[in-house]
């Protein structure tokens, strides 16, 4: 290595809400990144690398918002927001290809006919959509088939989805603050969405932006707030999304061989990590990624998250913040939400359930992971 | 299917690629892609062979018969065009493909992994034909 070490030195998510009136996709996401920099003590005029998805644009987001920000010359990160975005950001700081980058997200005004499930749920492919797929009927085909082979009791599914709600329940900044206590059995009691996911094991639709600013751990000396430090990561895909049927088979291994690079490159053990914020898209997801990343065999990771296991409190604390349940989804930025949320574990500052002591955070969603510690 | 009037169903837009497959439908026979190199069924339709690479494919006739690897029961529709509740499903084809489609002519409580479905097509308009699955009652269920 070059001796450059990358670090997180901002982290902020505006307001969520199920609707912010008199925003758009833009503005959200233009108020997460001043937030970051702030926080961070960087200027816009500090940065020289993006990744900067703004709504739904994939294709020209970053290197248009970059643009609008008035940067001339900029290094723009490809990978998915959240954990693939801060370790390639990271890898990009530390081979010298840029200084002070900026990942952020946002999105408001997009979901508003509300007949019909949020746009980013709704696949185009031709072999897909005509069948009604959208997404929580997508993961609950691998959800259904796991369950049955491994006869596992829905009770122990929607314990995972009670104990994020939970979270989100005490979280003042969660849109769904104080909505609970839940129990395992109301979630069983919600409405079925897609069988086995009821309405309370998925992830809500909200607006608002989330933004994230790293840059090297000597610039970060001389900044006021405190660095985080990125120490191993990891991004496997399985494929387009909507496109292929996703079986058991297929899906649930994801990130199984990017969470062993990610704890090899860190140096750490599976124990050392104190707090998992995790992407909570559905219930049953949080229990593929404990036997993904081997925390438990295959097939026993119902029992696993029972009883406190996964409570703040427990011995592997689940998303602190409420997560996509509670917290907040805004189509992208949620992921971005997941860093933040394990950045302000680190430092001592979440607005709740923060985990005493923390010093190692272990992000991940879908196949994507990222190993954060405290300077 | 009752739908409000501004609301229809998304159907599939055939591409080059993919006619074959659409025009066996209207015809009621459901084609899959033969490898002519290693004799693999492939399904979705590409260009070339994801096992051996090769790019001569050839569109064949298959069983239209198979069994359900994993499916779900939909209670909120995708969009007000589909009538609740209604089953999607992954079907393995008797080929050894799978393909995503419908479980039809049942109510999903006796939809079952392991059940033995036959291809049941149903016109939509005089361009698609949906390749729907039925439970068959004639065949064993896998394990």
């Amino acid at each position: 290595m070059t001796g450059r070490e990358a670090v997180i030195a901002g982290a902020f998510n505006t307001r969520q809400a199920r609707r912010l009136e008199g925003e758009t996709s833009a503005t959200v996401t233009l108020a997460a990144i001043r937030g970051a920099l702030a926080d961070a003590g960087l200027a816009v005029a500090d940065i020289d690398g993006v990744n900067i998805l703004p709504g739904l644009d994939y294709e020209r987001g970053a290197r248009s918002f970059g643009y609008a920000l008035g940067i001339q010359y900029f290094w723009v990160g490809r990978g998915a927001p959240g954990p693939a975005a801060v370790y390639e950001a990271a890898l990009a700081i530390e081979s010298g290809m840029a200084d002070v980058v900026v990942i952020a997200a946002g999105e408001a005004g997009l979901h508003t006919d509300r007949a019909t499930v949020a746009p980013w749920t709704r696949p185009s492919n031709e072999f897909i959509e005509c069948w009604g797929l959208m997404t929580p009927a997508e993961f609950a085909l691998s959800a259904k088939e796991y369950m049955v082979r491994f006869n596992v009791d829905p009770l122990d599914v929607a314990h995972v989805a009670a104990v994020i709600r939970n979270n989100g329940a005490r979280n003042p900044e969660a849109i769904y603050h104080g909505r609970g206590p839940f129990t395992a059995q109301d979630i069983l009691d919600s409405r079925m969405v897609a069988d086995p996911y009821h309405l309370l094991d998925c992830a809500t639709t909200a607006e608002g932006g989330s933004a994230l600013v790293l840059t090297t751990a000597e610039r970060a000396r001389d900044l006021p707030g405190t660095a985080i430090r990125v120490l191993g990561g990891g991004s496997e895909s399985w494929g387009p999304a909507y496109t292929h049927p996703p079986t058991y088979d297929r899906v649930g291994m994801l990130g199984r061989a990017s969470g062993d690079r990610a704890f090899a490159r860190a140096g750490l053990e599976r124990s050392d990590v104190d707090v998992f914020e995790l992407y909570d898209n559905f219930s049953w997801e949080i229990i593929r990624y404990f036997e993904a990343l081997r925390y438990c065999p295959v097939g026993e990771g119902a029992a696993f998250v029972a009883g406190d296991a996964i409570e703040v409190g427990g011995r592997y604390p689940i998303v602190t913040d409420g997560g996509t349940m509670s917290h907040s989804h805004t189509g992208e930025s949620q992921r971005n939400q997941r860093v933040v949320q394990a950045v302000r574990q680190l430092r001592g500052s979440s607005a709740a359930n923060q985990v005493a002591g923390a010093e190692v955070a272990l992000v991940m969603a879908l196949g994507d992971i990222v190993l954060l510690a405290r300077s | 299917m009752s739908a409000p009037a501004d609301f229809t169903r998304p159907l599939p837009r055939p591409t080059a690629l993919s006619e074959p497959f659409w025009a066996g439908c209207r015809e009621g026979k459901l084609l899959v892609q033969q490898c002519a190199n290693c004799r693999a069924h492939v399904f979705i339709p590409r260009e070339f062979c994801p096992f051996c690479h090769g790019e001569t494919l050839e569109w064949v006739v298959g069983s239209g018969c198979g069994t359900v690897v994993t499916y779900t029961a939909v209670w909120r529709a995708q969009t007000p065009a589909f009538e609740v509740p209604y089953v999607v499903a992954v079907v393995r084809l008797a080929e050894g493909y799978e393909m995503l489609t419908n479980i039809v002519g049942v109510p999903p409580e006796e939809v079952r992994i392991g059940a033995a479905v036959r291809v049941h097509f149903v016109p939509v308009t005089t361009e698609i034909t949906l390749p729907c699955f039925r439970l068959d009652p004639d065949a064993e269920d896998a394990q």
